[in-house]
């Protein structure tokens, strides 16, 4: 046995590999066709062989073949017979050929009628690996046959001991169902166990399958709901509940009580998907994305439900000090469509929000007003079910709005009169504490008007309004009610009583009520100058005596007190606490409408102009009835928007092609419509930076030499000289080496011979019939202070190592009166990289080579490197001889080619000093080689 | 269930293909030059998502690379575009910082984690951690047998 083995391997030597196959494909341009069918033949005798090593080789061979468009279904018996074999990397290769085969059918025929053993023996194979490509290899070609003769394997397999193995026989079975349905009856039971297998993945592949199959007969599952509504409620992977959610979609319809159980936990889905709502928002969506949130408002059932997407809208709409409104009339239309939600507990909330714009947004309170006096005068529908409404609460706000911003009122007889009708009485106390409240301002807004006018009876009639209504609040049970209510009443009556006497009282009225709420900047306290002559710092009082403190604090007695130890952690329990205060006192502040919350961009306006003019309001003049019929108010704030923007944009467009014409017809871009005009966005400089480089882009100046050159310390005070291995083109074999000689010496130089010591893999060329160490005479004769060059042919034979040849040049030195015999020592150093030869290769090309397979990897790790990414490639190129194939940031692929036709290529990456080279090469060890150079090369500099 | 993956660059060179279903040669040349010209016509700020024949597409570019799947009608886009970028993460992981150029250099290895990801056109694994100690595991193997095959 053994010896066969050895005799298959030194056969193996003498055969074809990939490589000469494909060096002999293109030496062959002629007559391709016939060499090829040769080379079929001998893969043919190859395959016959019995070594698993030759097969392989014949393999690999066909795999190319095939690539080159050739028939190679026959040896399709062959292929599976080799990827039955122990050797992984043929069983890889085997299947990727496997997976380009045209005629997968005709594989698994055979693999059925012949070679069945050997996969199913690979299925059960001790190594979890072999076991699992040979099942990643099977789900591309089931076939009906093999489904049915594998399945009862495979299931055997779906309770492997490794998750890994279950996982991939899991997956596979839905092959074998689709392929041979009856499996599936014995199968289910077992596929049913894995959905709670305790590894998730093996879990998420049942989940997979089973849901795949529910999909096409929904009904055969609804067995199993039970088992994926635990999953659902207890898996935290997103992929799986996907998935499950789906599976539910397709089984409701067939139970109906499944959908109430459904809610809740689908419930909790969605309050993910609006948390992430949040983050999404920006100025241009905004409205797009509450549109669609209110549709949802409106088909929600259960309040809860639609509570949460009602505060979420609010959190959305207010965050970062509305930093992403751009029309707050809108907002302002879409907190009143809000109020019309049954049942809600966030009119709080609401209201809060309506006072803050209200007062923040100055430009905003003329719509404002209007809005809130029509709900003032709709208020009976929000109270329909009074005490457990919390809805009502925006009517606080409302009043309050209306009342303290009252001149920008259209009609505020008909607010006032709203506001104290009896109906109002049965709203909580607080609300109707500001309703009596806001009363008289809007009270003393229009006696200034009717007093304006000649009409003095008016006025009178409004004060007998507010005497008729009040007595109702003043017998308010709430304390506050009813002390605002007696007091404003008292004051009507006086006021009355002046009107009959005809005295104007409505400047004084209105005095009542002077002076603006402005809303006040957090940091507005810092901004306030310090007064001349106060010194904050001084003590007011003596500070208590010392000796008080010290009972507090008790001093350190035996160990030094380490300040240092102790400080950082104060600070940092400081920063804590900091940090927590600050937190509440945003919270404060936010709930605070007087506050003006800092916006980050300029805190500097604050200084000057107490408004928040700088806000951006766009001002549409048009006047919005409350409700459009059949159309929500906010989604014709979403269409002006829409309208807006595109002006804006056709604006800015006409500017963009003004400025093209200007620069005298230059702008060769075409103008590409709105889409486009707005994408002026990085993509653009990243096409720059991504940009392909032409192939052999980098400097590969032959002419320059080396300045690194190590043998530059053979320069001894005769002679110069400097030498370059050069490999040549026309012949594998030889490399030529250019040396140049100088005289350094005041002295003519001649006889000049040249001879090396051969080594058993590198010889010089001599002429015919010379002994083998003859010397080679130099042909020219050097002058003192010149220099001259002279080229060797050295015959290699190997070149997948480096060398290094002693030499000796002997020459006679002639002085005026005598001849002298020199000689001098050199060592010729044969590196790996002078064997390659600098050769370009098209990507295209490049990547063939590489799915070729046949060549093998290595790799190298360089530290420290602080050249610029296209430094660092030029040096490859440079002195080793390497072309860049493509460039990407900073990746690139490099190729070079041997004397003797070995493809080395290099893959260069290069991320914080760290340059990673992967390289292949059909000859790892000229690989390892010249990656040893390279590695050489980067530690000198 | 996946159709089939594709990942070609902006220039329309085809980088990797994995095919779910059995599809004649000419068929699959066809439909790839086909939907390449689609896709790679689209503007950046497009949608992800398009029908095409009886197929959804979801593709998506990430630097130079079009990674593009065909899911059947039913399937969930969103999902796909997740498995889309969790083959990216793979990659990335395996690579570290993965460019085009790697999935040409070692496409072998792009095809293996592919595999170790999906098969048969649905998700094996969601856990980048087992799907790279699979690969890890396997890449062990290979240099064993490396080693065995320059004994030989």
């Amino acid at each position: 046995m053994a010896l066969k083995i050895v005799k298959g391997s030194i056969d193996r030597m003498f055969d074809k590999n990939l490589q000469d196959l494909v060096r002999g494909i293109r030496n062959h341009k002629e007559d391709e066709a016939k060499y090829i069918s040769t080379c079929i033949d001998e893969i043919k005798q190859e395959l016959k062989q019995d070594n698993i090593a030759v097969k392989a080789n014949a393999v690999c061979k066909l795999t190319y073949l095939q690539m080159l468009g050739y028939d190679v279904s026959w040896a399709a018996f062959n292929i599976v017979e080799v990827m039955s074999s122990s050797k992984f990397t043929y069983k890889v290769s085997c299947s990727q050929l496997q997976l380009q085969s045209v005629d997968a059918v005709l594989i698994t025929t055979i693999i059925n009628s012949v070679s069945l053993p050997l996969v199913t023996q690979d299925l059960s194979s001790p190594n979890q690996y072999d076991t699992g490509v040979a099942l990643t290899g099977l789900s591309c070609f089931v076939t009906p046959d093999l489904a049915r003769d594998l399945a009862s394997d495979i299931m055997t397999l779906m309770s492997h001991t490794k998750p890994y193995i279950r996982k991939k026989a899991v997956l596979i079975m839905y092959k074998v169902f689709l392929k041979y349905p009856e499996s599936l009856r014995p199968a289910f039971p077992r596929l049913k166990e894995k959905l709670e297998d305790p590894d998730p993945g093996v879990q998420s592949a049942a989940v997979n399958v089973i849901c795949e199959l529910a999909r096409r007969n929904p009904k055969n599952y609804l067995s199993l709901a039970p088992l994926f509504f635990k999953l659902m409620t207890s898996s935290t992977n997103n992929w799986v509940l996907i998935k499950i959610i789906k599976l539910f979609g397709a089984l409701t319809p067939l139970e109906p009580r499944l959908g109430k159980k459904l809610i809740e936990p689908l419930t909790n889905l969605i309050h993910r998907a609006l948390d992430l709502l949040y983050g999404m928002v920006s100025k241009k969506n905004l409205m797009e994305i509450v549109k669609k949130l209110m549709l949802h408002v409106d088909k929600a059932e259960g309040t809860t439900y639609r509570d949460e997407l009602l505060t979420k809208i609010i959190d959305i709409c207010s965050q970062s000090n509305y930093q992403y409104i751009t029309n707050f009339e809108w907002y302002i239309s879409i907190l009143v469509e809000l109020t019309r939600l049954e049942g809600t507990r966030h009119g709080h909330l609401i209201a809060s929000q309506m006072l803050d714009v209200a007062i923040r947004v100055k430009a905003i309170r003329v719509f404002a007003v209007a809005q809130m006096a029509t709900l003032l005068d709709n208020g009976h529908l929000l109270t329909g079910n009074m005490q457990r409404n919390g809805i009502c609460e925006v009517l606080y706000a409302a009043a309050w709005i209306c009342g303290e911003f009252s001149e920008h009122l259209e009609d505020p007889m008909q607010t006032l009169e709203a506001m104290l009708r009896p109906k109002v009485a049965t709203l909580p106390g607080h609300i109707q504490a500001v309703y009596v409240q806001n009363a008289a301002k809007l009270f003393a807004t229009v006696l200034r008007k009717q007093e304006g006018t000649t009409d003095s009876l008016a006025a009178q009639e409004t004060s007998q309004l507010l005497i008729d209504r009040l007595p109702l609040f003043v017998q308010s049970a709430n304390l506050e009610v009813q002390e605002r209510a007696s007091c404003i009443l008292q004051l009507v009556k006086y006021i009355q009583k002046l009107q009959q006497k005809e005295v104007e009282v409505a400047e004084e009225v209105t005095a009542l009520f002077a002076g603006e709420l402005n809303p006040v900047a957090p940091k507005a306290q810092k901004k306030v100058p310090v007064p001349d002559g106060l010194d904050l710092d001084a003590w007011i009082n003596e500070p208590p005596s010392e000796s008080e403190s010290e009972d507090e604090k008790p001093k350190a007695i035996f160990t030094k007190e380490e300040p240092k130890h102790t400080r950082p952690r104060h600070t940092e329990v400081d920063e804590k606490e900091l940090a927590r205060r600050r937190e509440a006192r945003k919270q404060e502040q936010a709930n605070n409408p007087f506050y003006i919350k800092t916006s980050p961009s300029s805190q500097k306006v604050y200084q000057d102009q107490p408004g928040v003019e700088h806000i951006p309001v766009v001002q549409i003049d048009l006047s919005v009835p409350l409700k459009v019929p059949g159309m929500p108010m906010s989604d014709q704030y979403l269409k002006l928007e829409e309208e807006r923007r595109q002006k804006e944009r056709s604006e800015r467009k006409k500017k963009e092609k003004k400025k093209k014409r200007e620069k005298h017809g230059r702008g060769r871009r075409a103008d590409s419509g709105p889409e486009s005009e707005e994408d002026i966005t990085p993509a653009h400089h990243v096409d720059i930076v991504t940009e392909e480089m032409p192939e052999n882009a980098l400097p590969s100046d032959d002419d320059d030499k080396d300045p690194n050159d190590p043998h530059k310390a053979l320069d001894i005070d005769l002679d110069k000289y400097v030498y370059d291995v050069q490999g040549n083109l026309q012949d594998g074999s030889q490399v030529v080496v250019s040396v140049i000689f100088e005289n350094k010496t005041d002295h003519f130089l001649k006889s000049m011979e040249f001879n090396v010591l051969d080594s058993l893999n590198s010889k010089l060329q001599r002429p015919e019939g010379s002994s083998p160490h003859d010397g080679l005479a130099v042909p020219f004769q050097l002058p003192p202070g010149v220099s001259n060059e002279a080229r060797f042919v050295f015959s290699v034979q190997s070149i997948v190592m480096p060398q290094k040849l002693k030499g000796t040049l002997t020459f006679i030195v002639k002085t005026e009166d005598a001849s002298t015999h020199e000689k001098l020592d050199f060592k010729l150093h044969f590196t790996c990289t002078s064997y390659l030869i600098t050769t370009p290769c098209y990507s295209d090309a490049y990547a063939k080579l590489l799915e070729s397979g046949e060549l093998k990897s290595s790799s190298l790790k360089l530290e420290g490197v602080i050249m610029p990414f296209h430094h660092l490639l030029a040096r490859i190129c440079f002195h080793h001889h390497f072309s860049v194939v493509e460039r990407i940031d900073s990746c690139a692929s490099m190729y070079s080619r041997s004397i003797q036709g070995h493809h080395v290529c290099l893959l260069v990456k290069t991320s914080n000093q760290t340059v990673s080279i992967d390289a292949k090469c059909d000859e790892p060890s000229l690989l390892g080689n010249v990656l040893d150079e390279i590695k050489h090369t980067f530690s000198q500099c | 269930m996946m159709r089939f993956m594709l990942l070609f660059s902006r220039q329309g060179k085809l980088r990797l293909q994995k095919w779910y279903t059995a599809t004649a040669e000419r068929d699959k040349k066809k439909m790839v030059r086909e939907l390449m010209q689609v896709v790679l016509a689209r503007k950046p700020k497009m949608c992800s998502f398009l029908e095409w024949r009886d197929l959804k597409i979801v593709y998506k570019r990430y630097a130079s690379l079009y990674f593009c799947c065909a899911v059947e009608e039913q399937d969930n886009e969103l999902i796909t575009l997740e498995v889309i970028h969790r083959f990216v993460e793979l990659l990335d992981k395996y690579f570290g910082s993965v460019c085009e150029l790697d999935i040409i250099f070692n496409f072998e290895k792009a095809y293996f984690i592919l595999d170790e990801f999906l098969m048969g056109g649905e998700i094996q694994d969601t856990s980048k951690k087992s799907v790279l100690k699979a690969i890890e595991q396997a890449d062990l193997l290979q240099e064993v047998c490396d080693v065995h095959l320059g004994l030989l």
